[in-house]
């Protein structure tokens, strides 16, 4: 089989070649970059990574937390303290100016325009202006080590996975249609009948019980969507190198923005009779409308905490199934750091099958957080909508 | 908390992925692959109904052919018994007939033979007459000659022809 008709004939094999290619690519411009840089760097450079390894092996819930959290580059691994990352863009606006540079130019605590990434405290992790104190305007601006936060519009280690699994999503669903369009009438094949399944099930038990037979077509773009974005994220969240890796649905801005699209689809599709029951519900003894308007108080906080609790459960769900698996991994070094022969046995006999049945269980959470997400909004259209007698 | 503090640029980012993603996941996607998933599902449905229709036709179409066979049968069975009377008529009929020619044959052969038997008697009387006629002469001829034995002779006659 030679490679160009392996190409053609499989798109799941066309995929896989761009994903490898990308890693190829990636990986040695930036471990040319950093040797690069390495170059020109200070002769104490090895000393502060020393001290960096030091502090990882020590610092476990540290790790954890950077590993959840976004970031302004793509790590990929560090070998003999070189770590080697995918530069990815900054963008920044600071007082109404633009800035753009690759990420490589703030490693290791670098200041490129007097923009720097900082390392501790109350803004670690993100991107600061520093203000040196001197002369502007005859006046005196500044104190020492202070910085303002500059308007942070980076392609992050999350956005540049939200748009992978965007293209990714794209490419999967418009050959699947394809694929219904030049098989019609036909049973399904391949990947349309891997997924077929599911998207069956999102409209038959999750858009249909849940908005009706009358209107759950309008939703459907938007429950499947969510679904299929959510699921694949989760799953891509699972894969610990490169396309995958980003902590995406545990990213409370991520999960904060999908809730704000059912919110304002909740909303926007309510009926009357869903403002009613908000504002004066029927059924319920005047005495708690008035004079204190107890329960439309109570509805209309309900409005927001619905997508509220949508952001947080998708949220803590993926956070903690993540939490759990570096725990387990950190115990290897942990231990490893007490005696070496004990972190290896600690990770054969304990971290490494515990990791592998938590993975397992995040297969699954990966699945029911996207279910649970996308009936949830499924059951807020349909309260929008319901008919009232 | 880092961890539960939103940046604003994935906000941003996100919000126009996402609002991209489902425009274009609408319009190429999940458009066309509900509408061929709900033709498909219409076909197969009518595909069975179809089906359904057809079974139902056949069953129907079983019941008329049986009915049909009974009715066939019945009919057969009718035409033959008719055809059992008929022939069973046209025997008794060809019976009485032939026996009513004999009959008749035998009538007409009995009249005939009467005739004839008639006929035979006449016939023979006349003959015996002329013969005793003739007798009559030859003895009157030789006894006329004697008279005496005329007389017993004429006598002996008469009493003979009275016995007759």
């Amino acid at each position: 089989m030679n490679f160009p008709l392996f190409l053609k004939k499989s798109k799941a094999g066309f995929l896989l070649f761009i994903i490898i290619g990308m890693i190829i690519i990636s990986g040695v411009a930036t471990t040319s970059k950093v040797f690069a840089q390495h170059n020109e760097s200070d002769p104490d450079r090895s000393e502060i990574i020393a001290e960096d390894v030091i502090e990882e092996e020590q610092n476990v819930g540290k790790i954890i937390i950077e590993h959840l959290v976004d970031s302004h580059e793509w790590h990929l691994w560090t070998y003999k303290g070189h770590h080697v990352s995918i530069p990815l863009p900054v963008l920044l606006i600071h007082n109404g100016e633009f800035h753009a540079f690759w990420s490589n130019k703030l490693a290791h605590g670098h200041q490129h325009n007097g923009f720097y990434l900082e390392e501790e405290g109350e803004n670690k992790g993100k991107i600061l202006r520093a203000v040196q104190r001197g002369m502007v305007d005859d006046e005196i601006i500044g104190e020492e080590n202070s910085a303002t936060l500059p308007l942070d519009l980076s392609i992050t280690k999350n956005v540049l996975s939200i748009f992978m699994s965007c293209i990714l999503l794209i490419l999967i669903f418009t050959s699947i249609a394809r694929a219904y369009r030049k098989r019609e009438g036909q049973s399904p094949k391949g990947m349309q009948s891997l997924l077929e399944p599911i998207i069956i099930f999102v409209r038959d038990d999750i858009a249909r019980s849940s908005i009706g037979e009358k209107k759950y077509e309008r939703y459907m773009p938007f429950l499947l969507t969510i679904f299929f974005f959510i699921f694949l994220n989760n799953l891509m969240g699972l894969i610990p190198f490169f396309p995958g890796g980003a902590n995406v649905t545990g990213n409370i801005a991520v999960t904060g923005v999908m809730a704000i699209f059912t919110f304002l689809i909740t909303t926007f599709s309510g009926n009357r009779g869903y403002w009613q029951h908000i504002i004066n519900a029927p059924g319920v003894p005047w005495w708690l409308k008035f004079p204190i308007p107890l329960m439309p108080i109570v509805e209309i906080v309900g409005i927001f905490t619905k997508p509220f609790v949508l952001m947080v459960r998708l949220f803590a769900n993926i956070t903690a199934g993540h939490t759990i698996i570096l725990g387990f991994i950190s115990l290897i070094f942990i231990f490893g750091n007490i005696n070496s022969f004990l972190g290896l046995g600690i990770g054969i006999g304990f971290s490494i099958p515990f990791a592998v049945f938590m993975s397992l269980l995040e297969l699954l959470v990966a699945f029911i957080q996207a279910y649970v997400f996308t009936l949830l909004s499924a059951l807020y259209f349909g309260m929008a909508i319901e008919e009232h007698h | 908390m880092e961890i539960v503090s939103p940046g604003i640029g994935l906000i941003l980012w996100m919000t126009i992925s996402f609002a991209i993603l489902i425009f274009v996941l609408r319009r190429y996607a999940w458009k066309p692959i509900l509408k061929s998933l709900h033709d498909r599902e219409e076909t197969i449905d009518e595909a069975l109904n179809q089906a359904n229709l057809a079974r139902e036709e056949m069953k129907t179409l079983k019941a008329g052919n049986e009915k049909l066979l009974k009715e066939a049968q019945g009919e057969r069975n009718v035409i033959l018994r008719e055809a059992r009377k008929v022939k069973e008529s046209i025997i008794e009929e060809a019976r009485v007939k032939a026996n009513e020619e004999a009959n008749n044959i035998v009538e007409n052969a009995k009249e005939r033979i009467e005739n004839e038997k008639m006929a035979a008697m006449t016939d023979l009387k006349n003959q015996i007459a002329s013969i005793s006629i003739e007798v009559a002469e030859k003895i009157l001829e030789r006894e006329l000659s004697a008279d005496n034995k005329q007389e017993v002779y004429i006598k002996n006659l008469i009493e003979n022809a009275n016995l007759n």
